[in-house]
């Protein structure tokens, strides 16, 4: 049995960089995000996003040209707390972690009301110290899988997120593909034969049809990430409405 | 895998089945004395090894303290010690199966000896540059499509190495299953410190023999330049149990107490970045910081888990030389000896020159002379006038 501690499924997970164009739009971009979405990621820009495509790449830059700090982005969820109980992840690079100090900084997080964190660049083998704390804090933990992920892994992996296990759906960096390749499928398939948490699929997810056919094959959430940031992308600090509207045509389409 | 707590493999999930390959591959390879003799035969007949060590009398003479010796990795083809990792790792991509080469460069000498490399054993070549560099550069841009390589320009970041890298892993983790990325020195993910330090350390063995040829001593004093390490790390590995102070400069800029340098290990913070967990130049939050050095070989934000252990233990000390004074060491080396040094080895000459005349004459100091300075004129030109 699949143990769903943060949503059930399906649930629709969305993502937004904070502080792009700026932290005050963050909140606002996240109450329109809510109003359909069952899990809220939230980005935090970092210098140097290795595993991020073009759009979250200059969401990243442009977030830190505006000068949006860690503390602004716990403060920013703390607000979002006054207004809604939906879980919110934190998406970022252990750089953010390690320089703040990972106590330090989960228990922040932990404080500003943050379910949950992703970390892509923390693999199990260096996140011994993450895990402990993370337990410490009930924070939840998201670890990520991909196509080439042997499934002795898979299993470890599984037992490591206390959150959901995270499938990434293709060989390459995040943003909107125009069809989900068969490696999410085949991905998909070998992770239900060994996983207990729930199951989640991101990277190149951004159209209706794109989380219908996935929530068909039974997984239990989909990411969309760059076909949102790209919305803010053409509207700026306007682009609540159109935001509310790109979420819910995806969940329409759950 | 980890030098002390330094190193490490921070990737994506998707780059650990590649890299335990590399792994694997790599330990094969270590014992298979028909790659070992293949490497070999092109490092002496194609890229120009052994190099010589050179006393540089002059030098010596005007300064008047101890004697310096010079490793002539200038003298490689291409122009620096790059060449000695290209073509190792080349081969080990070949070994592998892999049909396509990419790497990252600031300068463009890292990219030119692997576009040497590929064009070399016949593979599909993708370098990665920093928009700022391509511009800076353009020499070494024209060299590397010469050599059949393609040369993509990085718009993103600070446009400089640190973003090239960002791009090439990109490139990598997409396409790693007919490529190879090349990394150009003791950074990233394990197994690529030890791999760049074991193909570069040829470097330190020579010179052991050469010297003990020569003096019948081992040296008192190794001086390197640090941008990543890998020239450095390769003279120093072979004298790691030896009784021989081993110097890293680093690049001091404008100064260290400007914004405007890249000394990672004086003045930078342990922090985890492309692969590993090192010393980095970062903000409070763990931002990391757009660097400076006239060297553009130097210019990178981090630096080798390998030096971060070597100075943690105290085994290595690691200093600074600025802009000027290593325009300074270019100047008086061309004077002196008529070598033009490689702006980044300058750094080392530079620090060199400080300290001979406080030993003693029957003293010796080697300089790992990593590389030439013809790429770096205009610079000194513009700088000088």
């Amino acid at each position: 049995m699949t143990e769903y501690r943060m949503f059930k499924p399906p649930a629709l997970i969305t993502f937004i960089t904070a502080g792009y164009p700026n932290i005050k739009a963050t909140l606002e971009f996240m109450l329109s995000l809510d109003k359909h979405a069952d899990v809220i990621e939230l980005g935090m820009p970092f210098s140097d996003p290795m595993a991020d495509g073009k759009v979250i790449q200059k969401a990243n830059y442009r977030a830190l040209k505006a000068g949006t700090k860690i503390k602004d982005v716990f403060n920013v969820v703390k607000e979002f707390r006054e207004y809604s109980n939906t879980p919110v992840i934190l998406m970022g690079y252990y750089n953010l972690v390690y320089k703040r100090g990972v106590e330090r900084f989960i228990k922040e997080a932990n404080t500003s009301g943050v379910d949950g964190m992703i970390i892509v660049d923390l693999p199990l083998e260096e996140a011994e110290e993450y895990l402990r704390v993370c337990e410490k804090y009930d924070m939840g933990t998201v670890f990520l899988a991909a196509p080439n992920t042997p499934e002795e892994r898979l299993r470890m992996i599984d037992e490591a997120s206390s959150a959901f296990v995270y499938l990434i759906s293709l060989y390459g960096t995040t943003g909107a593909r125009n069809k989900i390749s068969e490696l999410a499928f085949n991905l998909l398939n070998k992770a239900k034969k060994v996983c207990r948490k729930p199951l989640a699929v991101g990277f190149g997810v951004s159209k209706p049809k794109h989380v219908k056919d996935l929530i068909e094959v039974g997984v239990d959430g989909v990411v969309v990430g760059s076909a949102i940031v790209e919305i803010i992308e053409k509207y700026g600090e306007n682009a609540a409405k159109e935001l509310e509207k790109k979420v819910r045509e995806l969940k329409d389409a759950i | 895998m980890k030098f002390g707590e330094f190193g490490g493999r921070f990737v994506p999930e998707v780059l650990i089945p590649p890299l335990e390959e590399l792994e694997k591959a790599y330990k094969d390879i270590k014992k298979d004395e028909e790659f070992q003799k293949k490497l070999e035969y092109y490092l002496k007949n194609y890229a120009g090894r052994p190099t010589p060590l050179y006393f540089a009398e002059n030098l010596t003479k005007k300064i008047g303290g101890a004697k310096i010796y010079l490793k002539r990795e200038d003298l490689l083809h291409g122009g620096a010690h790059k060449i000695n990792n290209t073509i190792g790792q080349a081969l080990l991509a070949k070994h592998m199966g892999k049909s396509r080469l990419v790497a990252e460069t600031g300068a463009g000498q890292h990219g030119v000896a692997t576009a040497i490399a590929g064009a070399l054993f016949g593979m599909k070549t993708e370098v990665y540059m920093g928009s700022e560099d391509v511009e800076r550069q353009k020499m070494n841009v024209f060299r590397m499509k010469l050599l059949g390589a393609k040369v993509h320009s990085v718009e993103s970041g600070s446009r400089t190495l640190k973003d090239a890298i960002n791009e090439a892993l990109r490139d990598w983790v997409a396409s790693f299953e007919n490529t190879h990325y090349l990394i150009g020195s003791v950074v990233g993910p394990h197994p690529y410190p030890t791999i760049v330090r074991d193909f570069q350390s040829v470097i330190g063995k020579e010179t052991k023999k050469q010297l003990i040829g020569i003096e019948g001593n081992l040296p008192d004093c190794i001086v390197a330049c640090v941008g990543g390490g890998s020239n450095a790390i390769g003279i120093f590995y072979p004298f790691i149990n030896d009784k021989v102070r081993l110097i890293g400069v680093e690049a001091a800029g404008e100064g260290i107490n400007t914004k405007k340098h890249s000394a990672s290990i004086v003045a930078g913070e342990k922090g985890v970045l492309h692969g590993m967990l090192s010393y980095f130049l970062q903000d409070d939050d763990g931002q990391i910081m757009v660097t400076h050095s006239i060297a553009a070989g130097l210019d990178y934000p981090g630096v080798g888990p390998e030096h971060a252990y070597l100075n943690e233990i105290k085994r290595a000390e690691y200093v600074t030389v600025n802009d000027k004074q290593a325009l300074r060491a270019f100047v008086e080396l061309s004077k002196t000896e008529s070598i033009l040094p490689a702006l980044e080895s300058a750094h080392a000459l530079a620090y060199a020159m400080e300290i001979a005349g406080e030993m003693s004459k029957d003293e010796v100091i080697v300089v790992n002379l990593s590389g030439r300075g013809d790429k770096d004129l205009e610079i000194v030109m513009e700088a000088l006038i």
